[in-house]
């Protein structure tokens, strides 16, 4: 008695999108309207009240004598783009990690990503005496690449390749000896503790969009990358043999994944600080919707990831009135609940 | 039925056949005594270390008469009072977080599934930051908190994940999902605390064996004395586990069961872990691989890690005392995570090319 799970027994990877478009045609412009909703909301919603009216007015005709249209433009459109072009490479970053590791929990934390940035950041702060958002970036950019390098290295030595055990470990090793490094240098220079404890919580407004423009090229890039991975991971997610027989390149496929996640990774961690769970979460709301086929997931990938982090943003204003809580602890705090809902009521498609 | 299953595979076997396998068993329980003696080997070596270098260091022979009762008053004081608690400490905390590591690994049957990944530990910490840091307590009661911590964060843990029946991936994500939250905790509380504050919180939150206290050392001894044998007793139908649920059950273990026991002997061996010296880094998560892959093979390596998790405590004490750079007494957490990992690395490096990765 063997019995066949219903998604692994479809060798084609287009069918599912096939037998359920309306759920998918729904889903797709139910996500469109909770984004614009995010955006607007995180426009509007602040310390200072300011009525939508004025907030097209500001964007549309912008006039910097009024201090509505400067709150607009100098601090709620910034932190928007922020989240936005954060939330979109976390969101797409996880997507192409949980399909290249075929792991369900590969996000930026586990490739040792996240730790790689900031034990750069932490050496730039403190040995390198860098204090500008603009030198964070390069630090962080620099070692999410590094850790990501040297993961998939020794994940892909030997005969079987990047296998998804060997990259999972690699990456969740490295973490611990890079998250050691940093603590040496924490305990060490109180100075550079206390900076990096602000940097680490994972805020939108930090850096602004001096820091963040920059970076907007290279997270363009890592999407288009994605989107020419999606239909390599459909072949990925039937094993490495029948991707192999199907004439599907692996190396090619996992070099491809790991440029694009490198890029955006990096780029987020720079922009945003060490931002948990989006990576995580977003893939797995976005299957929940669009069952196994990868060129769907990283489509709903982009549009919940910034969804979900302008919306935490948001949140973090509210709650904390007159102050707030960065949108990285929010994400982590409220997104935890969302995650566990999901595994317990709803069967998550293996991968 | 399965004996006569086994009878008909043995009987098909031809005596030609049976000597090579034979000798490859062999060869492999050669193999594990020798890796338990070499690590058995290398704690004695930390240890005798451990014991006799520091400011005011002895000679073997010294301690060797020091450690018999036969030493001078200072010698008793520096050798006995000083670095034996610590050193004792180190290596007991070493074999619980290396034995609460293996069986979550084992039983969720994730490498990824150890207690300082999935939140356990992480509940702990987040317990006792909140309690130093909003509620103003001191040494004990901090303590009390992280046991406290790991053990409502765990029960969560499994509560939520239970569907009639634990799975180990739902388990883990749903872990995954409450270490992000306890992480997120954690980060606000640091990030709101004054600064000196902050840094003694993140001190404890690093683990440290320094200051042993004998009732810690006590309590961790009890609990693995306790413990240890009930492993001991388990680990056959850990084996059967390991085979998948099914097969398991069919040969007569109750799986939920088994599980749920081997996972709250492992939470306990965490917590009271964490406890004592709080969550030193990542010696749970990097033993059990380590040993499996010296040892080569896929097994449960039990004692081995054990004997790993310990060295790795030991050994990262001494580090953080004598060999870096400076003056500074540094906590044993703060290199455990620099010694252990990069040698999981360099295991799964090299073992990966000669094939027998995992």
């Amino acid at each position: 008695m063997i019995q066949i799970h219903p998604e692994s027994a479809i060798l084609e990877p287009a069918a599912p999108a096939r037998m359920r478009p309306r759920r998918v045609v729904i889903g797709f412009a139910l996500a469109l309207v909770l984004l614009g909703l995010s955006i607007a909301v995180s426009l509007v919603v602040g310390t200072r009240e300011i009525t939508l009216g004025t907030v097209f007015d500001a964007l549309t005709n912008p006039d910097r004598r009024l201090t509505d249209h400067t709150v607009i433009l100098d601090l709620r459109v910034p932190r928007t783009v922020v989240g936005l072009l954060a939330g979109l490479a976390l969101g797409l970053a996880g997507a192409l990690m949980q399909g290249v590791t075929r792991n369900p929990l590969a996000d930026p934390g586990l490739l040792g990503v996240n730790a790689g940035a900031s034990l750069f950041v932490v050496a730039g702060v403190a040995w390198f005496g860098v204090t500008s958002s603009i030198g964070y970036v390069w630090f962080a950019f620099a070692g999410a690449a590094v850790a990501a390098t040297i993961v998939y290295l020794i994940g892909s030595l030997g005969r079987e390749g990047a296998t998804p055990v060997k990259l999972a470990l690699a990456g969740t090793a490295l973490t611990a000896a890079f998250t050691s490094l940093i603590t040496i240098v924490l305990l060490a220079d109180t100075e550079a503790f206390d900076r990096y404890r602000f940097w680490a919580a994972g805020s939108l407004v930090a850096r602004g969009l001096d820091a963040a423009l920059p970076l907007a090229p290279f997270i363009l890039v890592g999407a288009i990358l994605s989107i020419v991975a999606a239909r390599m991971l459909n072949a990925l997610a039937l094993g490495d043999d029948l991707a192999r027989g199907l004439g599907q390149n692996l190396v090619t496929a996992r070099i491809v994944c790991a440029v694009a996640i490198v890029l955006l990774c990096g780029s987020a961690t720079a922009m945003a600080g060490p931002i948990v769970f989006v990576g995580l979460a977003v893939p797995h709301i976005a299957r929940w919707i669009t069952g196994p086929d990868y060129r769907l997931i990283i489509g709903f990938s982009a549009l919940f990831g910034p969804t979900l982090l302008v919306a935490a943003d948001v949140l973090g204003r509210l709650i904390a009135q007159p102050g707030e809580i960065e949108a990285g602890l929010v994400v982590a705090f409220l997104g935890a609940p969302v995650l566990i809902a999901l595994v317990r009521c709803v069967k998550l498609a293996g991968l | 039925m399965w004996g006569a299953v086994r009878a008909g595979a043995a009987a098909s076997v031809r005596p030609a056949d049976a000597a090579p396998l034979a000798r490859a068993r062999a060869q492999r329980s050669r193999r594990s005594r020798s890796v338990v003696l070499v690590l058995l080997g290398a704690l004695v070596i930390v240890a005798a270390l451990s014991l006799a270098v520091g400011a005011y260091s002895l000679s073997v022979p010294d301690l060797l008469r020091t450690l018999t009762g036969q030493g001078s008053q200072s010698e008793n004081f520096i050798v006995l009072s000083l670095r034996l608690p610590r050193l004792t400490l180190a290596v007991l905390v070493g074999v619980a977080f290396a034995l609460s590591g293996a069986l979550f690994q084992t039983v969720l049957r994730n490498p990824l599934a150890s207690p300082d990944i999935i939140g356990v530990t992480g509940g702990a910490s987040a317990a006792a930051v909140f309690g130093m840091l909003i509620l103003g307590f001191g040494a004990v009661a901090t303590s009390v908190a992280a046991f406290a911590g790991a053990i409502i964060v765990a029960g969560v843990i499994y509560l939520l994940a239970w569907r009639g029946g634990v799975v180990g991936y739902r388990f883990v994500l749903i872990g995954v999902g409450v270490a992000f939250m306890v992480q997120g905790l954690l980060g606000y509380l640091l990030s709101r605390a004054t600064r000196n504050d902050a840094q003694g919180a993140l001190l404890w939150l690093v683990g440290s064996v320094s200051g042993a206290r004998w009732q810690d050392i006590s309590a961790m001894a009890v609990v693995l004395l306790v413990l240890i044998p009930v492993i001991g007793v388990l680990s056959a139908r850990l084996r059967a586990l390991q085979l998948g649920d099914d097969l398991a059950r069919s040969l007569g273990v109750g799986t939920e069961r088994t599980r749920l026991v081997l996972l709250v002997i492992a939470v306990a061996l965490a917590a009271t872990a964490t406890a004592a010296v709080g969550p030193l880094a990542f010696v749970a998560f990097v033993s059990a691989p380590i040993a499996r892959r010296v040892l080569g093979t896929g097994g449960l390596a039990l004692i081995p890690a054990a004997l790993v998790g310990a060295l790795i405590a030991a050994v990262a004490d001494f580090t953080a005392q004598h060999l870096l750079p400076g003056q500074l007494e540094l906590p044993a957490g703060i290199i455990t995570g620099a010694i252990g990992a990069p040698y999981l690395l360099w295991l799964l490096a090299t073992s990966n090319t000669t094939g027998k990765g995992a």
